[in-house]
């Protein structure tokens, strides 16, 4: 079995203090996370989802887990020093898996929004948090079921019906620790009837010379004609690891952004599982990756229109470089019933070297003849005709192919609807394709030049 | 200003240039002219520099310096321009910021600080009207959704703002119509001074009704083969090349026999 042990053997020892110090709506799956984790095991490079993420090696290092919730004392206006904001954020820190509160985040929130400590809601509202924690994740997916065997805190943003957020919900994660640690993060966002948000979600690890892994799942209810965005910006370093697995349920009428930008990270893999539960929902997914040296970065999406009517546009684009590593993997499944649907996908690969690797499997599998359905893939380099016109009027070649680069992220990053966001995150990959990092190890939208 | 000795140039293996002799002074317009697949294109393609093409013979002298040794940005800050026959679209970067990044690329390469914002408007509202430029493509990606008149405009404007002292303009009449073919050309000749030259690539008599050219070359098989006034764009539009590929097989037959 290999690196899945020590968590198993964690929880078979440690069982009884993992749930004194967590909410019985959590605990309550735990057996069924580890059952899942036993029968299966984790996938292998074999597998077919899996074969660019290597499960068993990120998680084999002697990662702690901070099951006895030691406060680890980290001063957030250190981290976030600058409050001036280009845009109005509320924001929330999570210090590796324990939700922090700072001063004031609440103070731009209007009535009827939620955001709180997920191990503190599912002690008020314990219905609640029952009825949605879990519900939408699959067990049998191991990120889900390892989350789920050791979460015991993370974030709630529950936004009632008809409300409108009119701030940007912030929420950083960060890391920092003096010894190699592994968080379970786990976030459940409920947008109600008519509800509207916007959520940006930053990760950050700050002791650049310390193993992380973020081992998170984020389940997300989108209710009849709820509007989300979802940004969510990782900026972290290479030795960390990040499992992310999304999931997503959309009711009819409503709209869902999700956007996963990758700047800075180690290795990486993001899911997406999305359904749609009502007609004329419409989902648009944005993903960007900038990989070199050693970073890896695996996407896998899983989109599944099941009702008629509803419209999904995914775009994906990757620069990689160096030996580093990109992988793309998105299946959109129309059922047989799904008529009406609109459902289009797009890879876009920039290959900068040759060690470095870049794979693309776009799918689509459609059961019904009445849909406008088309997906795409390409891997290439840059464009040397571009290159040697720019070059012709004096642009440096350097220069040139920075330039390019971050054209050829634009129509990612034009999609982002929130101005100062878009404009800061321009400035950000700009700065990547620089060489340089990001000027504050902080959130984009939280500082000033 | 330009010397050109005994240049051999070839792409994919293929030799298309196979020893072009040209000199071109301060002031003076060259034409050149040639039926298709002579080599008109490849010679202004290995004078900018493209690394597509491979050279491999012969000696450059520009403004004192080896050209071949320089790589094409260097060219373009010693002095050269190259007009694209066909203008290259780079969807994602703008016209203001190419435009900057150019201007400030040979600012920095004479040692001069970056210019600044309101003198760089300045520059392009002055240089756009050159050319009749439309400013609502300054805010559009390079070339991207350009008509074919606007884009070869646009490469006028591009070496208004480099003020280059020698400008090649290849085939800077295809696909014009009259109307746009009396700008571009009006905008080659407002930029005209004693010290700059040109060498204007064409096919067509018709452009130089608008740019008086100095000395015409007829470009064959990958050599000049005929120099001669003004007066030789005139014969060619009348009696075509076929003469002037007569005459050069024709030696060249001799030469194969001895």
């Amino acid at each position: 079995m290999g690196a899945l042990d020590q968590y198993i053997a964690l929880w078979q020892e440690h069982g009884a203090l993992i749930d004194a110090k967590a909410p019985e709506a959590l605990n309550r799956l735990r057996p069924e996370a580890a059952s899942s984790l036993i029968e299966r095991g984790l996938p292998s490079p074999k597998d077919e989802d899996y074969r660019h993420t290597d499960l068993d090696r990120i998680l084999a290092p002697d990662f702690g887990v901070n099951v006895g919730r030691v406060k680890i004392d980290v001063n957030p206006s250190e981290t976030f020093r600058c409050d001036v904001p280009m845009l109005s954020t509320s924001l929330f820190l999570i210090v590796n898996d324990a939700f922090a509160e700072t001063a004031g985040c609440r103070r731009m929130l209007p009535e009827g929004v939620d955001v709180m400590s997920l191990a503190a809601y599912a002690r008020s509202n314990p219905g609640f948090v029952s009825d949605h924690y879990g519900r939408l994740a699959d067990m049998a997916n191991p990120i889900v079921a390892l989350n789920t065997l050791l979460c015991q805190d993370g974030i709630v943003i529950r936004v009632r019906k008809g409300v409108k957020v009119e701030p940007t919900i912030q929420i950083v994660n960060i890391f920092n620790n003096s010894a190699a640690l592994l968080a379970a993060r786990r976030v459940l966002i409920v947008m109600e009837e008519d509800a509207e948000a916007k959520v940006l979600v930053c990760d950050h690890t700050q002791s650049s010379d310390v193993d992380f892994c973020s081992v998170q799942v984020v389940e997300v209810y989108a209710g009849v004609r709820s509007r989300l965005d979802f940004y969510d910006l990782e900026e972290s370093t290479r030795r960390t690891s990040r499992l992310s697995s999304l999931w997503l349920r959309q009711e009819a009428g409503s709209e869902v952004l999700l956007d996963a930008m990758t700047l800075y990270n180690g290795t990486t893999r993001n899911e997406f599982y999305t359904s749609f539960a009502g007609r004329h929902a419409r989902l648009r997914m944005l993903g960007m990756g900038i990989e070199d040296d050693s970073r890896r970065l695996d996407t896998y999406s899983r989109i599944a229109h099941d009702v008629p009517d509803c419209n999904t546009d995914e775009l994906f684009k990757y620069t990689v470089d160096d030996e580093a590593m990109g992988a793309f993997s998105g299946l959109i499944y129309v059922a047989e019933g799904a008529s009406k649907t609109e459902a289009f996908q797009s890879n876009r690969n920039l290959v900068g070297s040759d060690t470095a690797k870049m794979h693309s499997k776009p799918q689509l599998e459609i059961y019904n003849d009445d849909v406008k359905c088309s997906h795409g893939t390409a891997i290439g380099q840059l464009d040397e005709k571009q290159l040697f016109y720019m070059m012709t009027r004096g642009i440096s070649e350097a220069q040139a192919r920075f330039m390019l680069k971050q054209a050829f992220m634009s129509d990612v990053i034009d999609g982002i609807s929130l101005a100062p966001l878009r404009d800061r995150l321009k400035l950000m990959v700009e700065r990547r394709f620089a060489g340089e990092k990001a000027a504050c190890a902080s959130c984009p939208v939280s500082c000033k030049d | 200003m330009l010397s050109v000795r005994d240049l051999h140039a070839e792409i994919d293996g293929k030799e298309i240039l196979r020893g072009v002799n040209l000199d071109v002074n301060p002031g003076e317009v060259h034409a050149i002219m040639g039926p298709n697949g002579s080599g008109k294109s490849t010679l202004s393609m290995v004078l900018a520099g493209n690394p597509a093409y491979t050279v491999t013979a012969g000696e450059v002298s520009f403004r004192g310096k080896d050209l071949l040794s320089m790589t094409p940005d260097v060219r373009s800050h010693e002095g050269l321009f190259l007009g694209f026959q066909y203008p290259v679209e780079i969807p994602g970067v703008s016209m203001v910021n190419f435009m900057r990044a150019a201007v400030n690329a040979k600012r920095k390469y004479f040692g001069e600080p970056p210019m600044g914002a309101s003198d760089f408007l300045k520059l392009m509202r002055e240089k756009r009207a050159i050319v009749e430029l439309d400013n609502k493509l300054a805010s559009r990606s390079v070339n991207e959704g350009f008509s074919g008149g606007e884009k070869k405009r646009n490469e006028i404007f591009q070496m208004a703002v480099l003020e280059p002292s020698l400008s090649i303009l290849d085939e800077t009449d295809s696909g014009l119509d009259v109307d746009a073919l009396r700008i571009v050309a009006e905008g080659v000749n407002k930029l005209r001074t004693p010290e700059t030259s040109a060498i204007v690539i064409t096919h067509y008599q018709r452009l130089l009704d608008y740019i008086k050219p100095d000395v015409i070359h007829v470009l064959y098989k990958g050599r000049i083969v005929y120099t001669g006034g003004p007066e030789l764009a005139l014969e060619i539009e009348n009696r075509g090349y076929d003469w002037i590929k007569a005459e050069v097989d024709a030696a060249d037959a001799i030469k194969g026999e001895a």
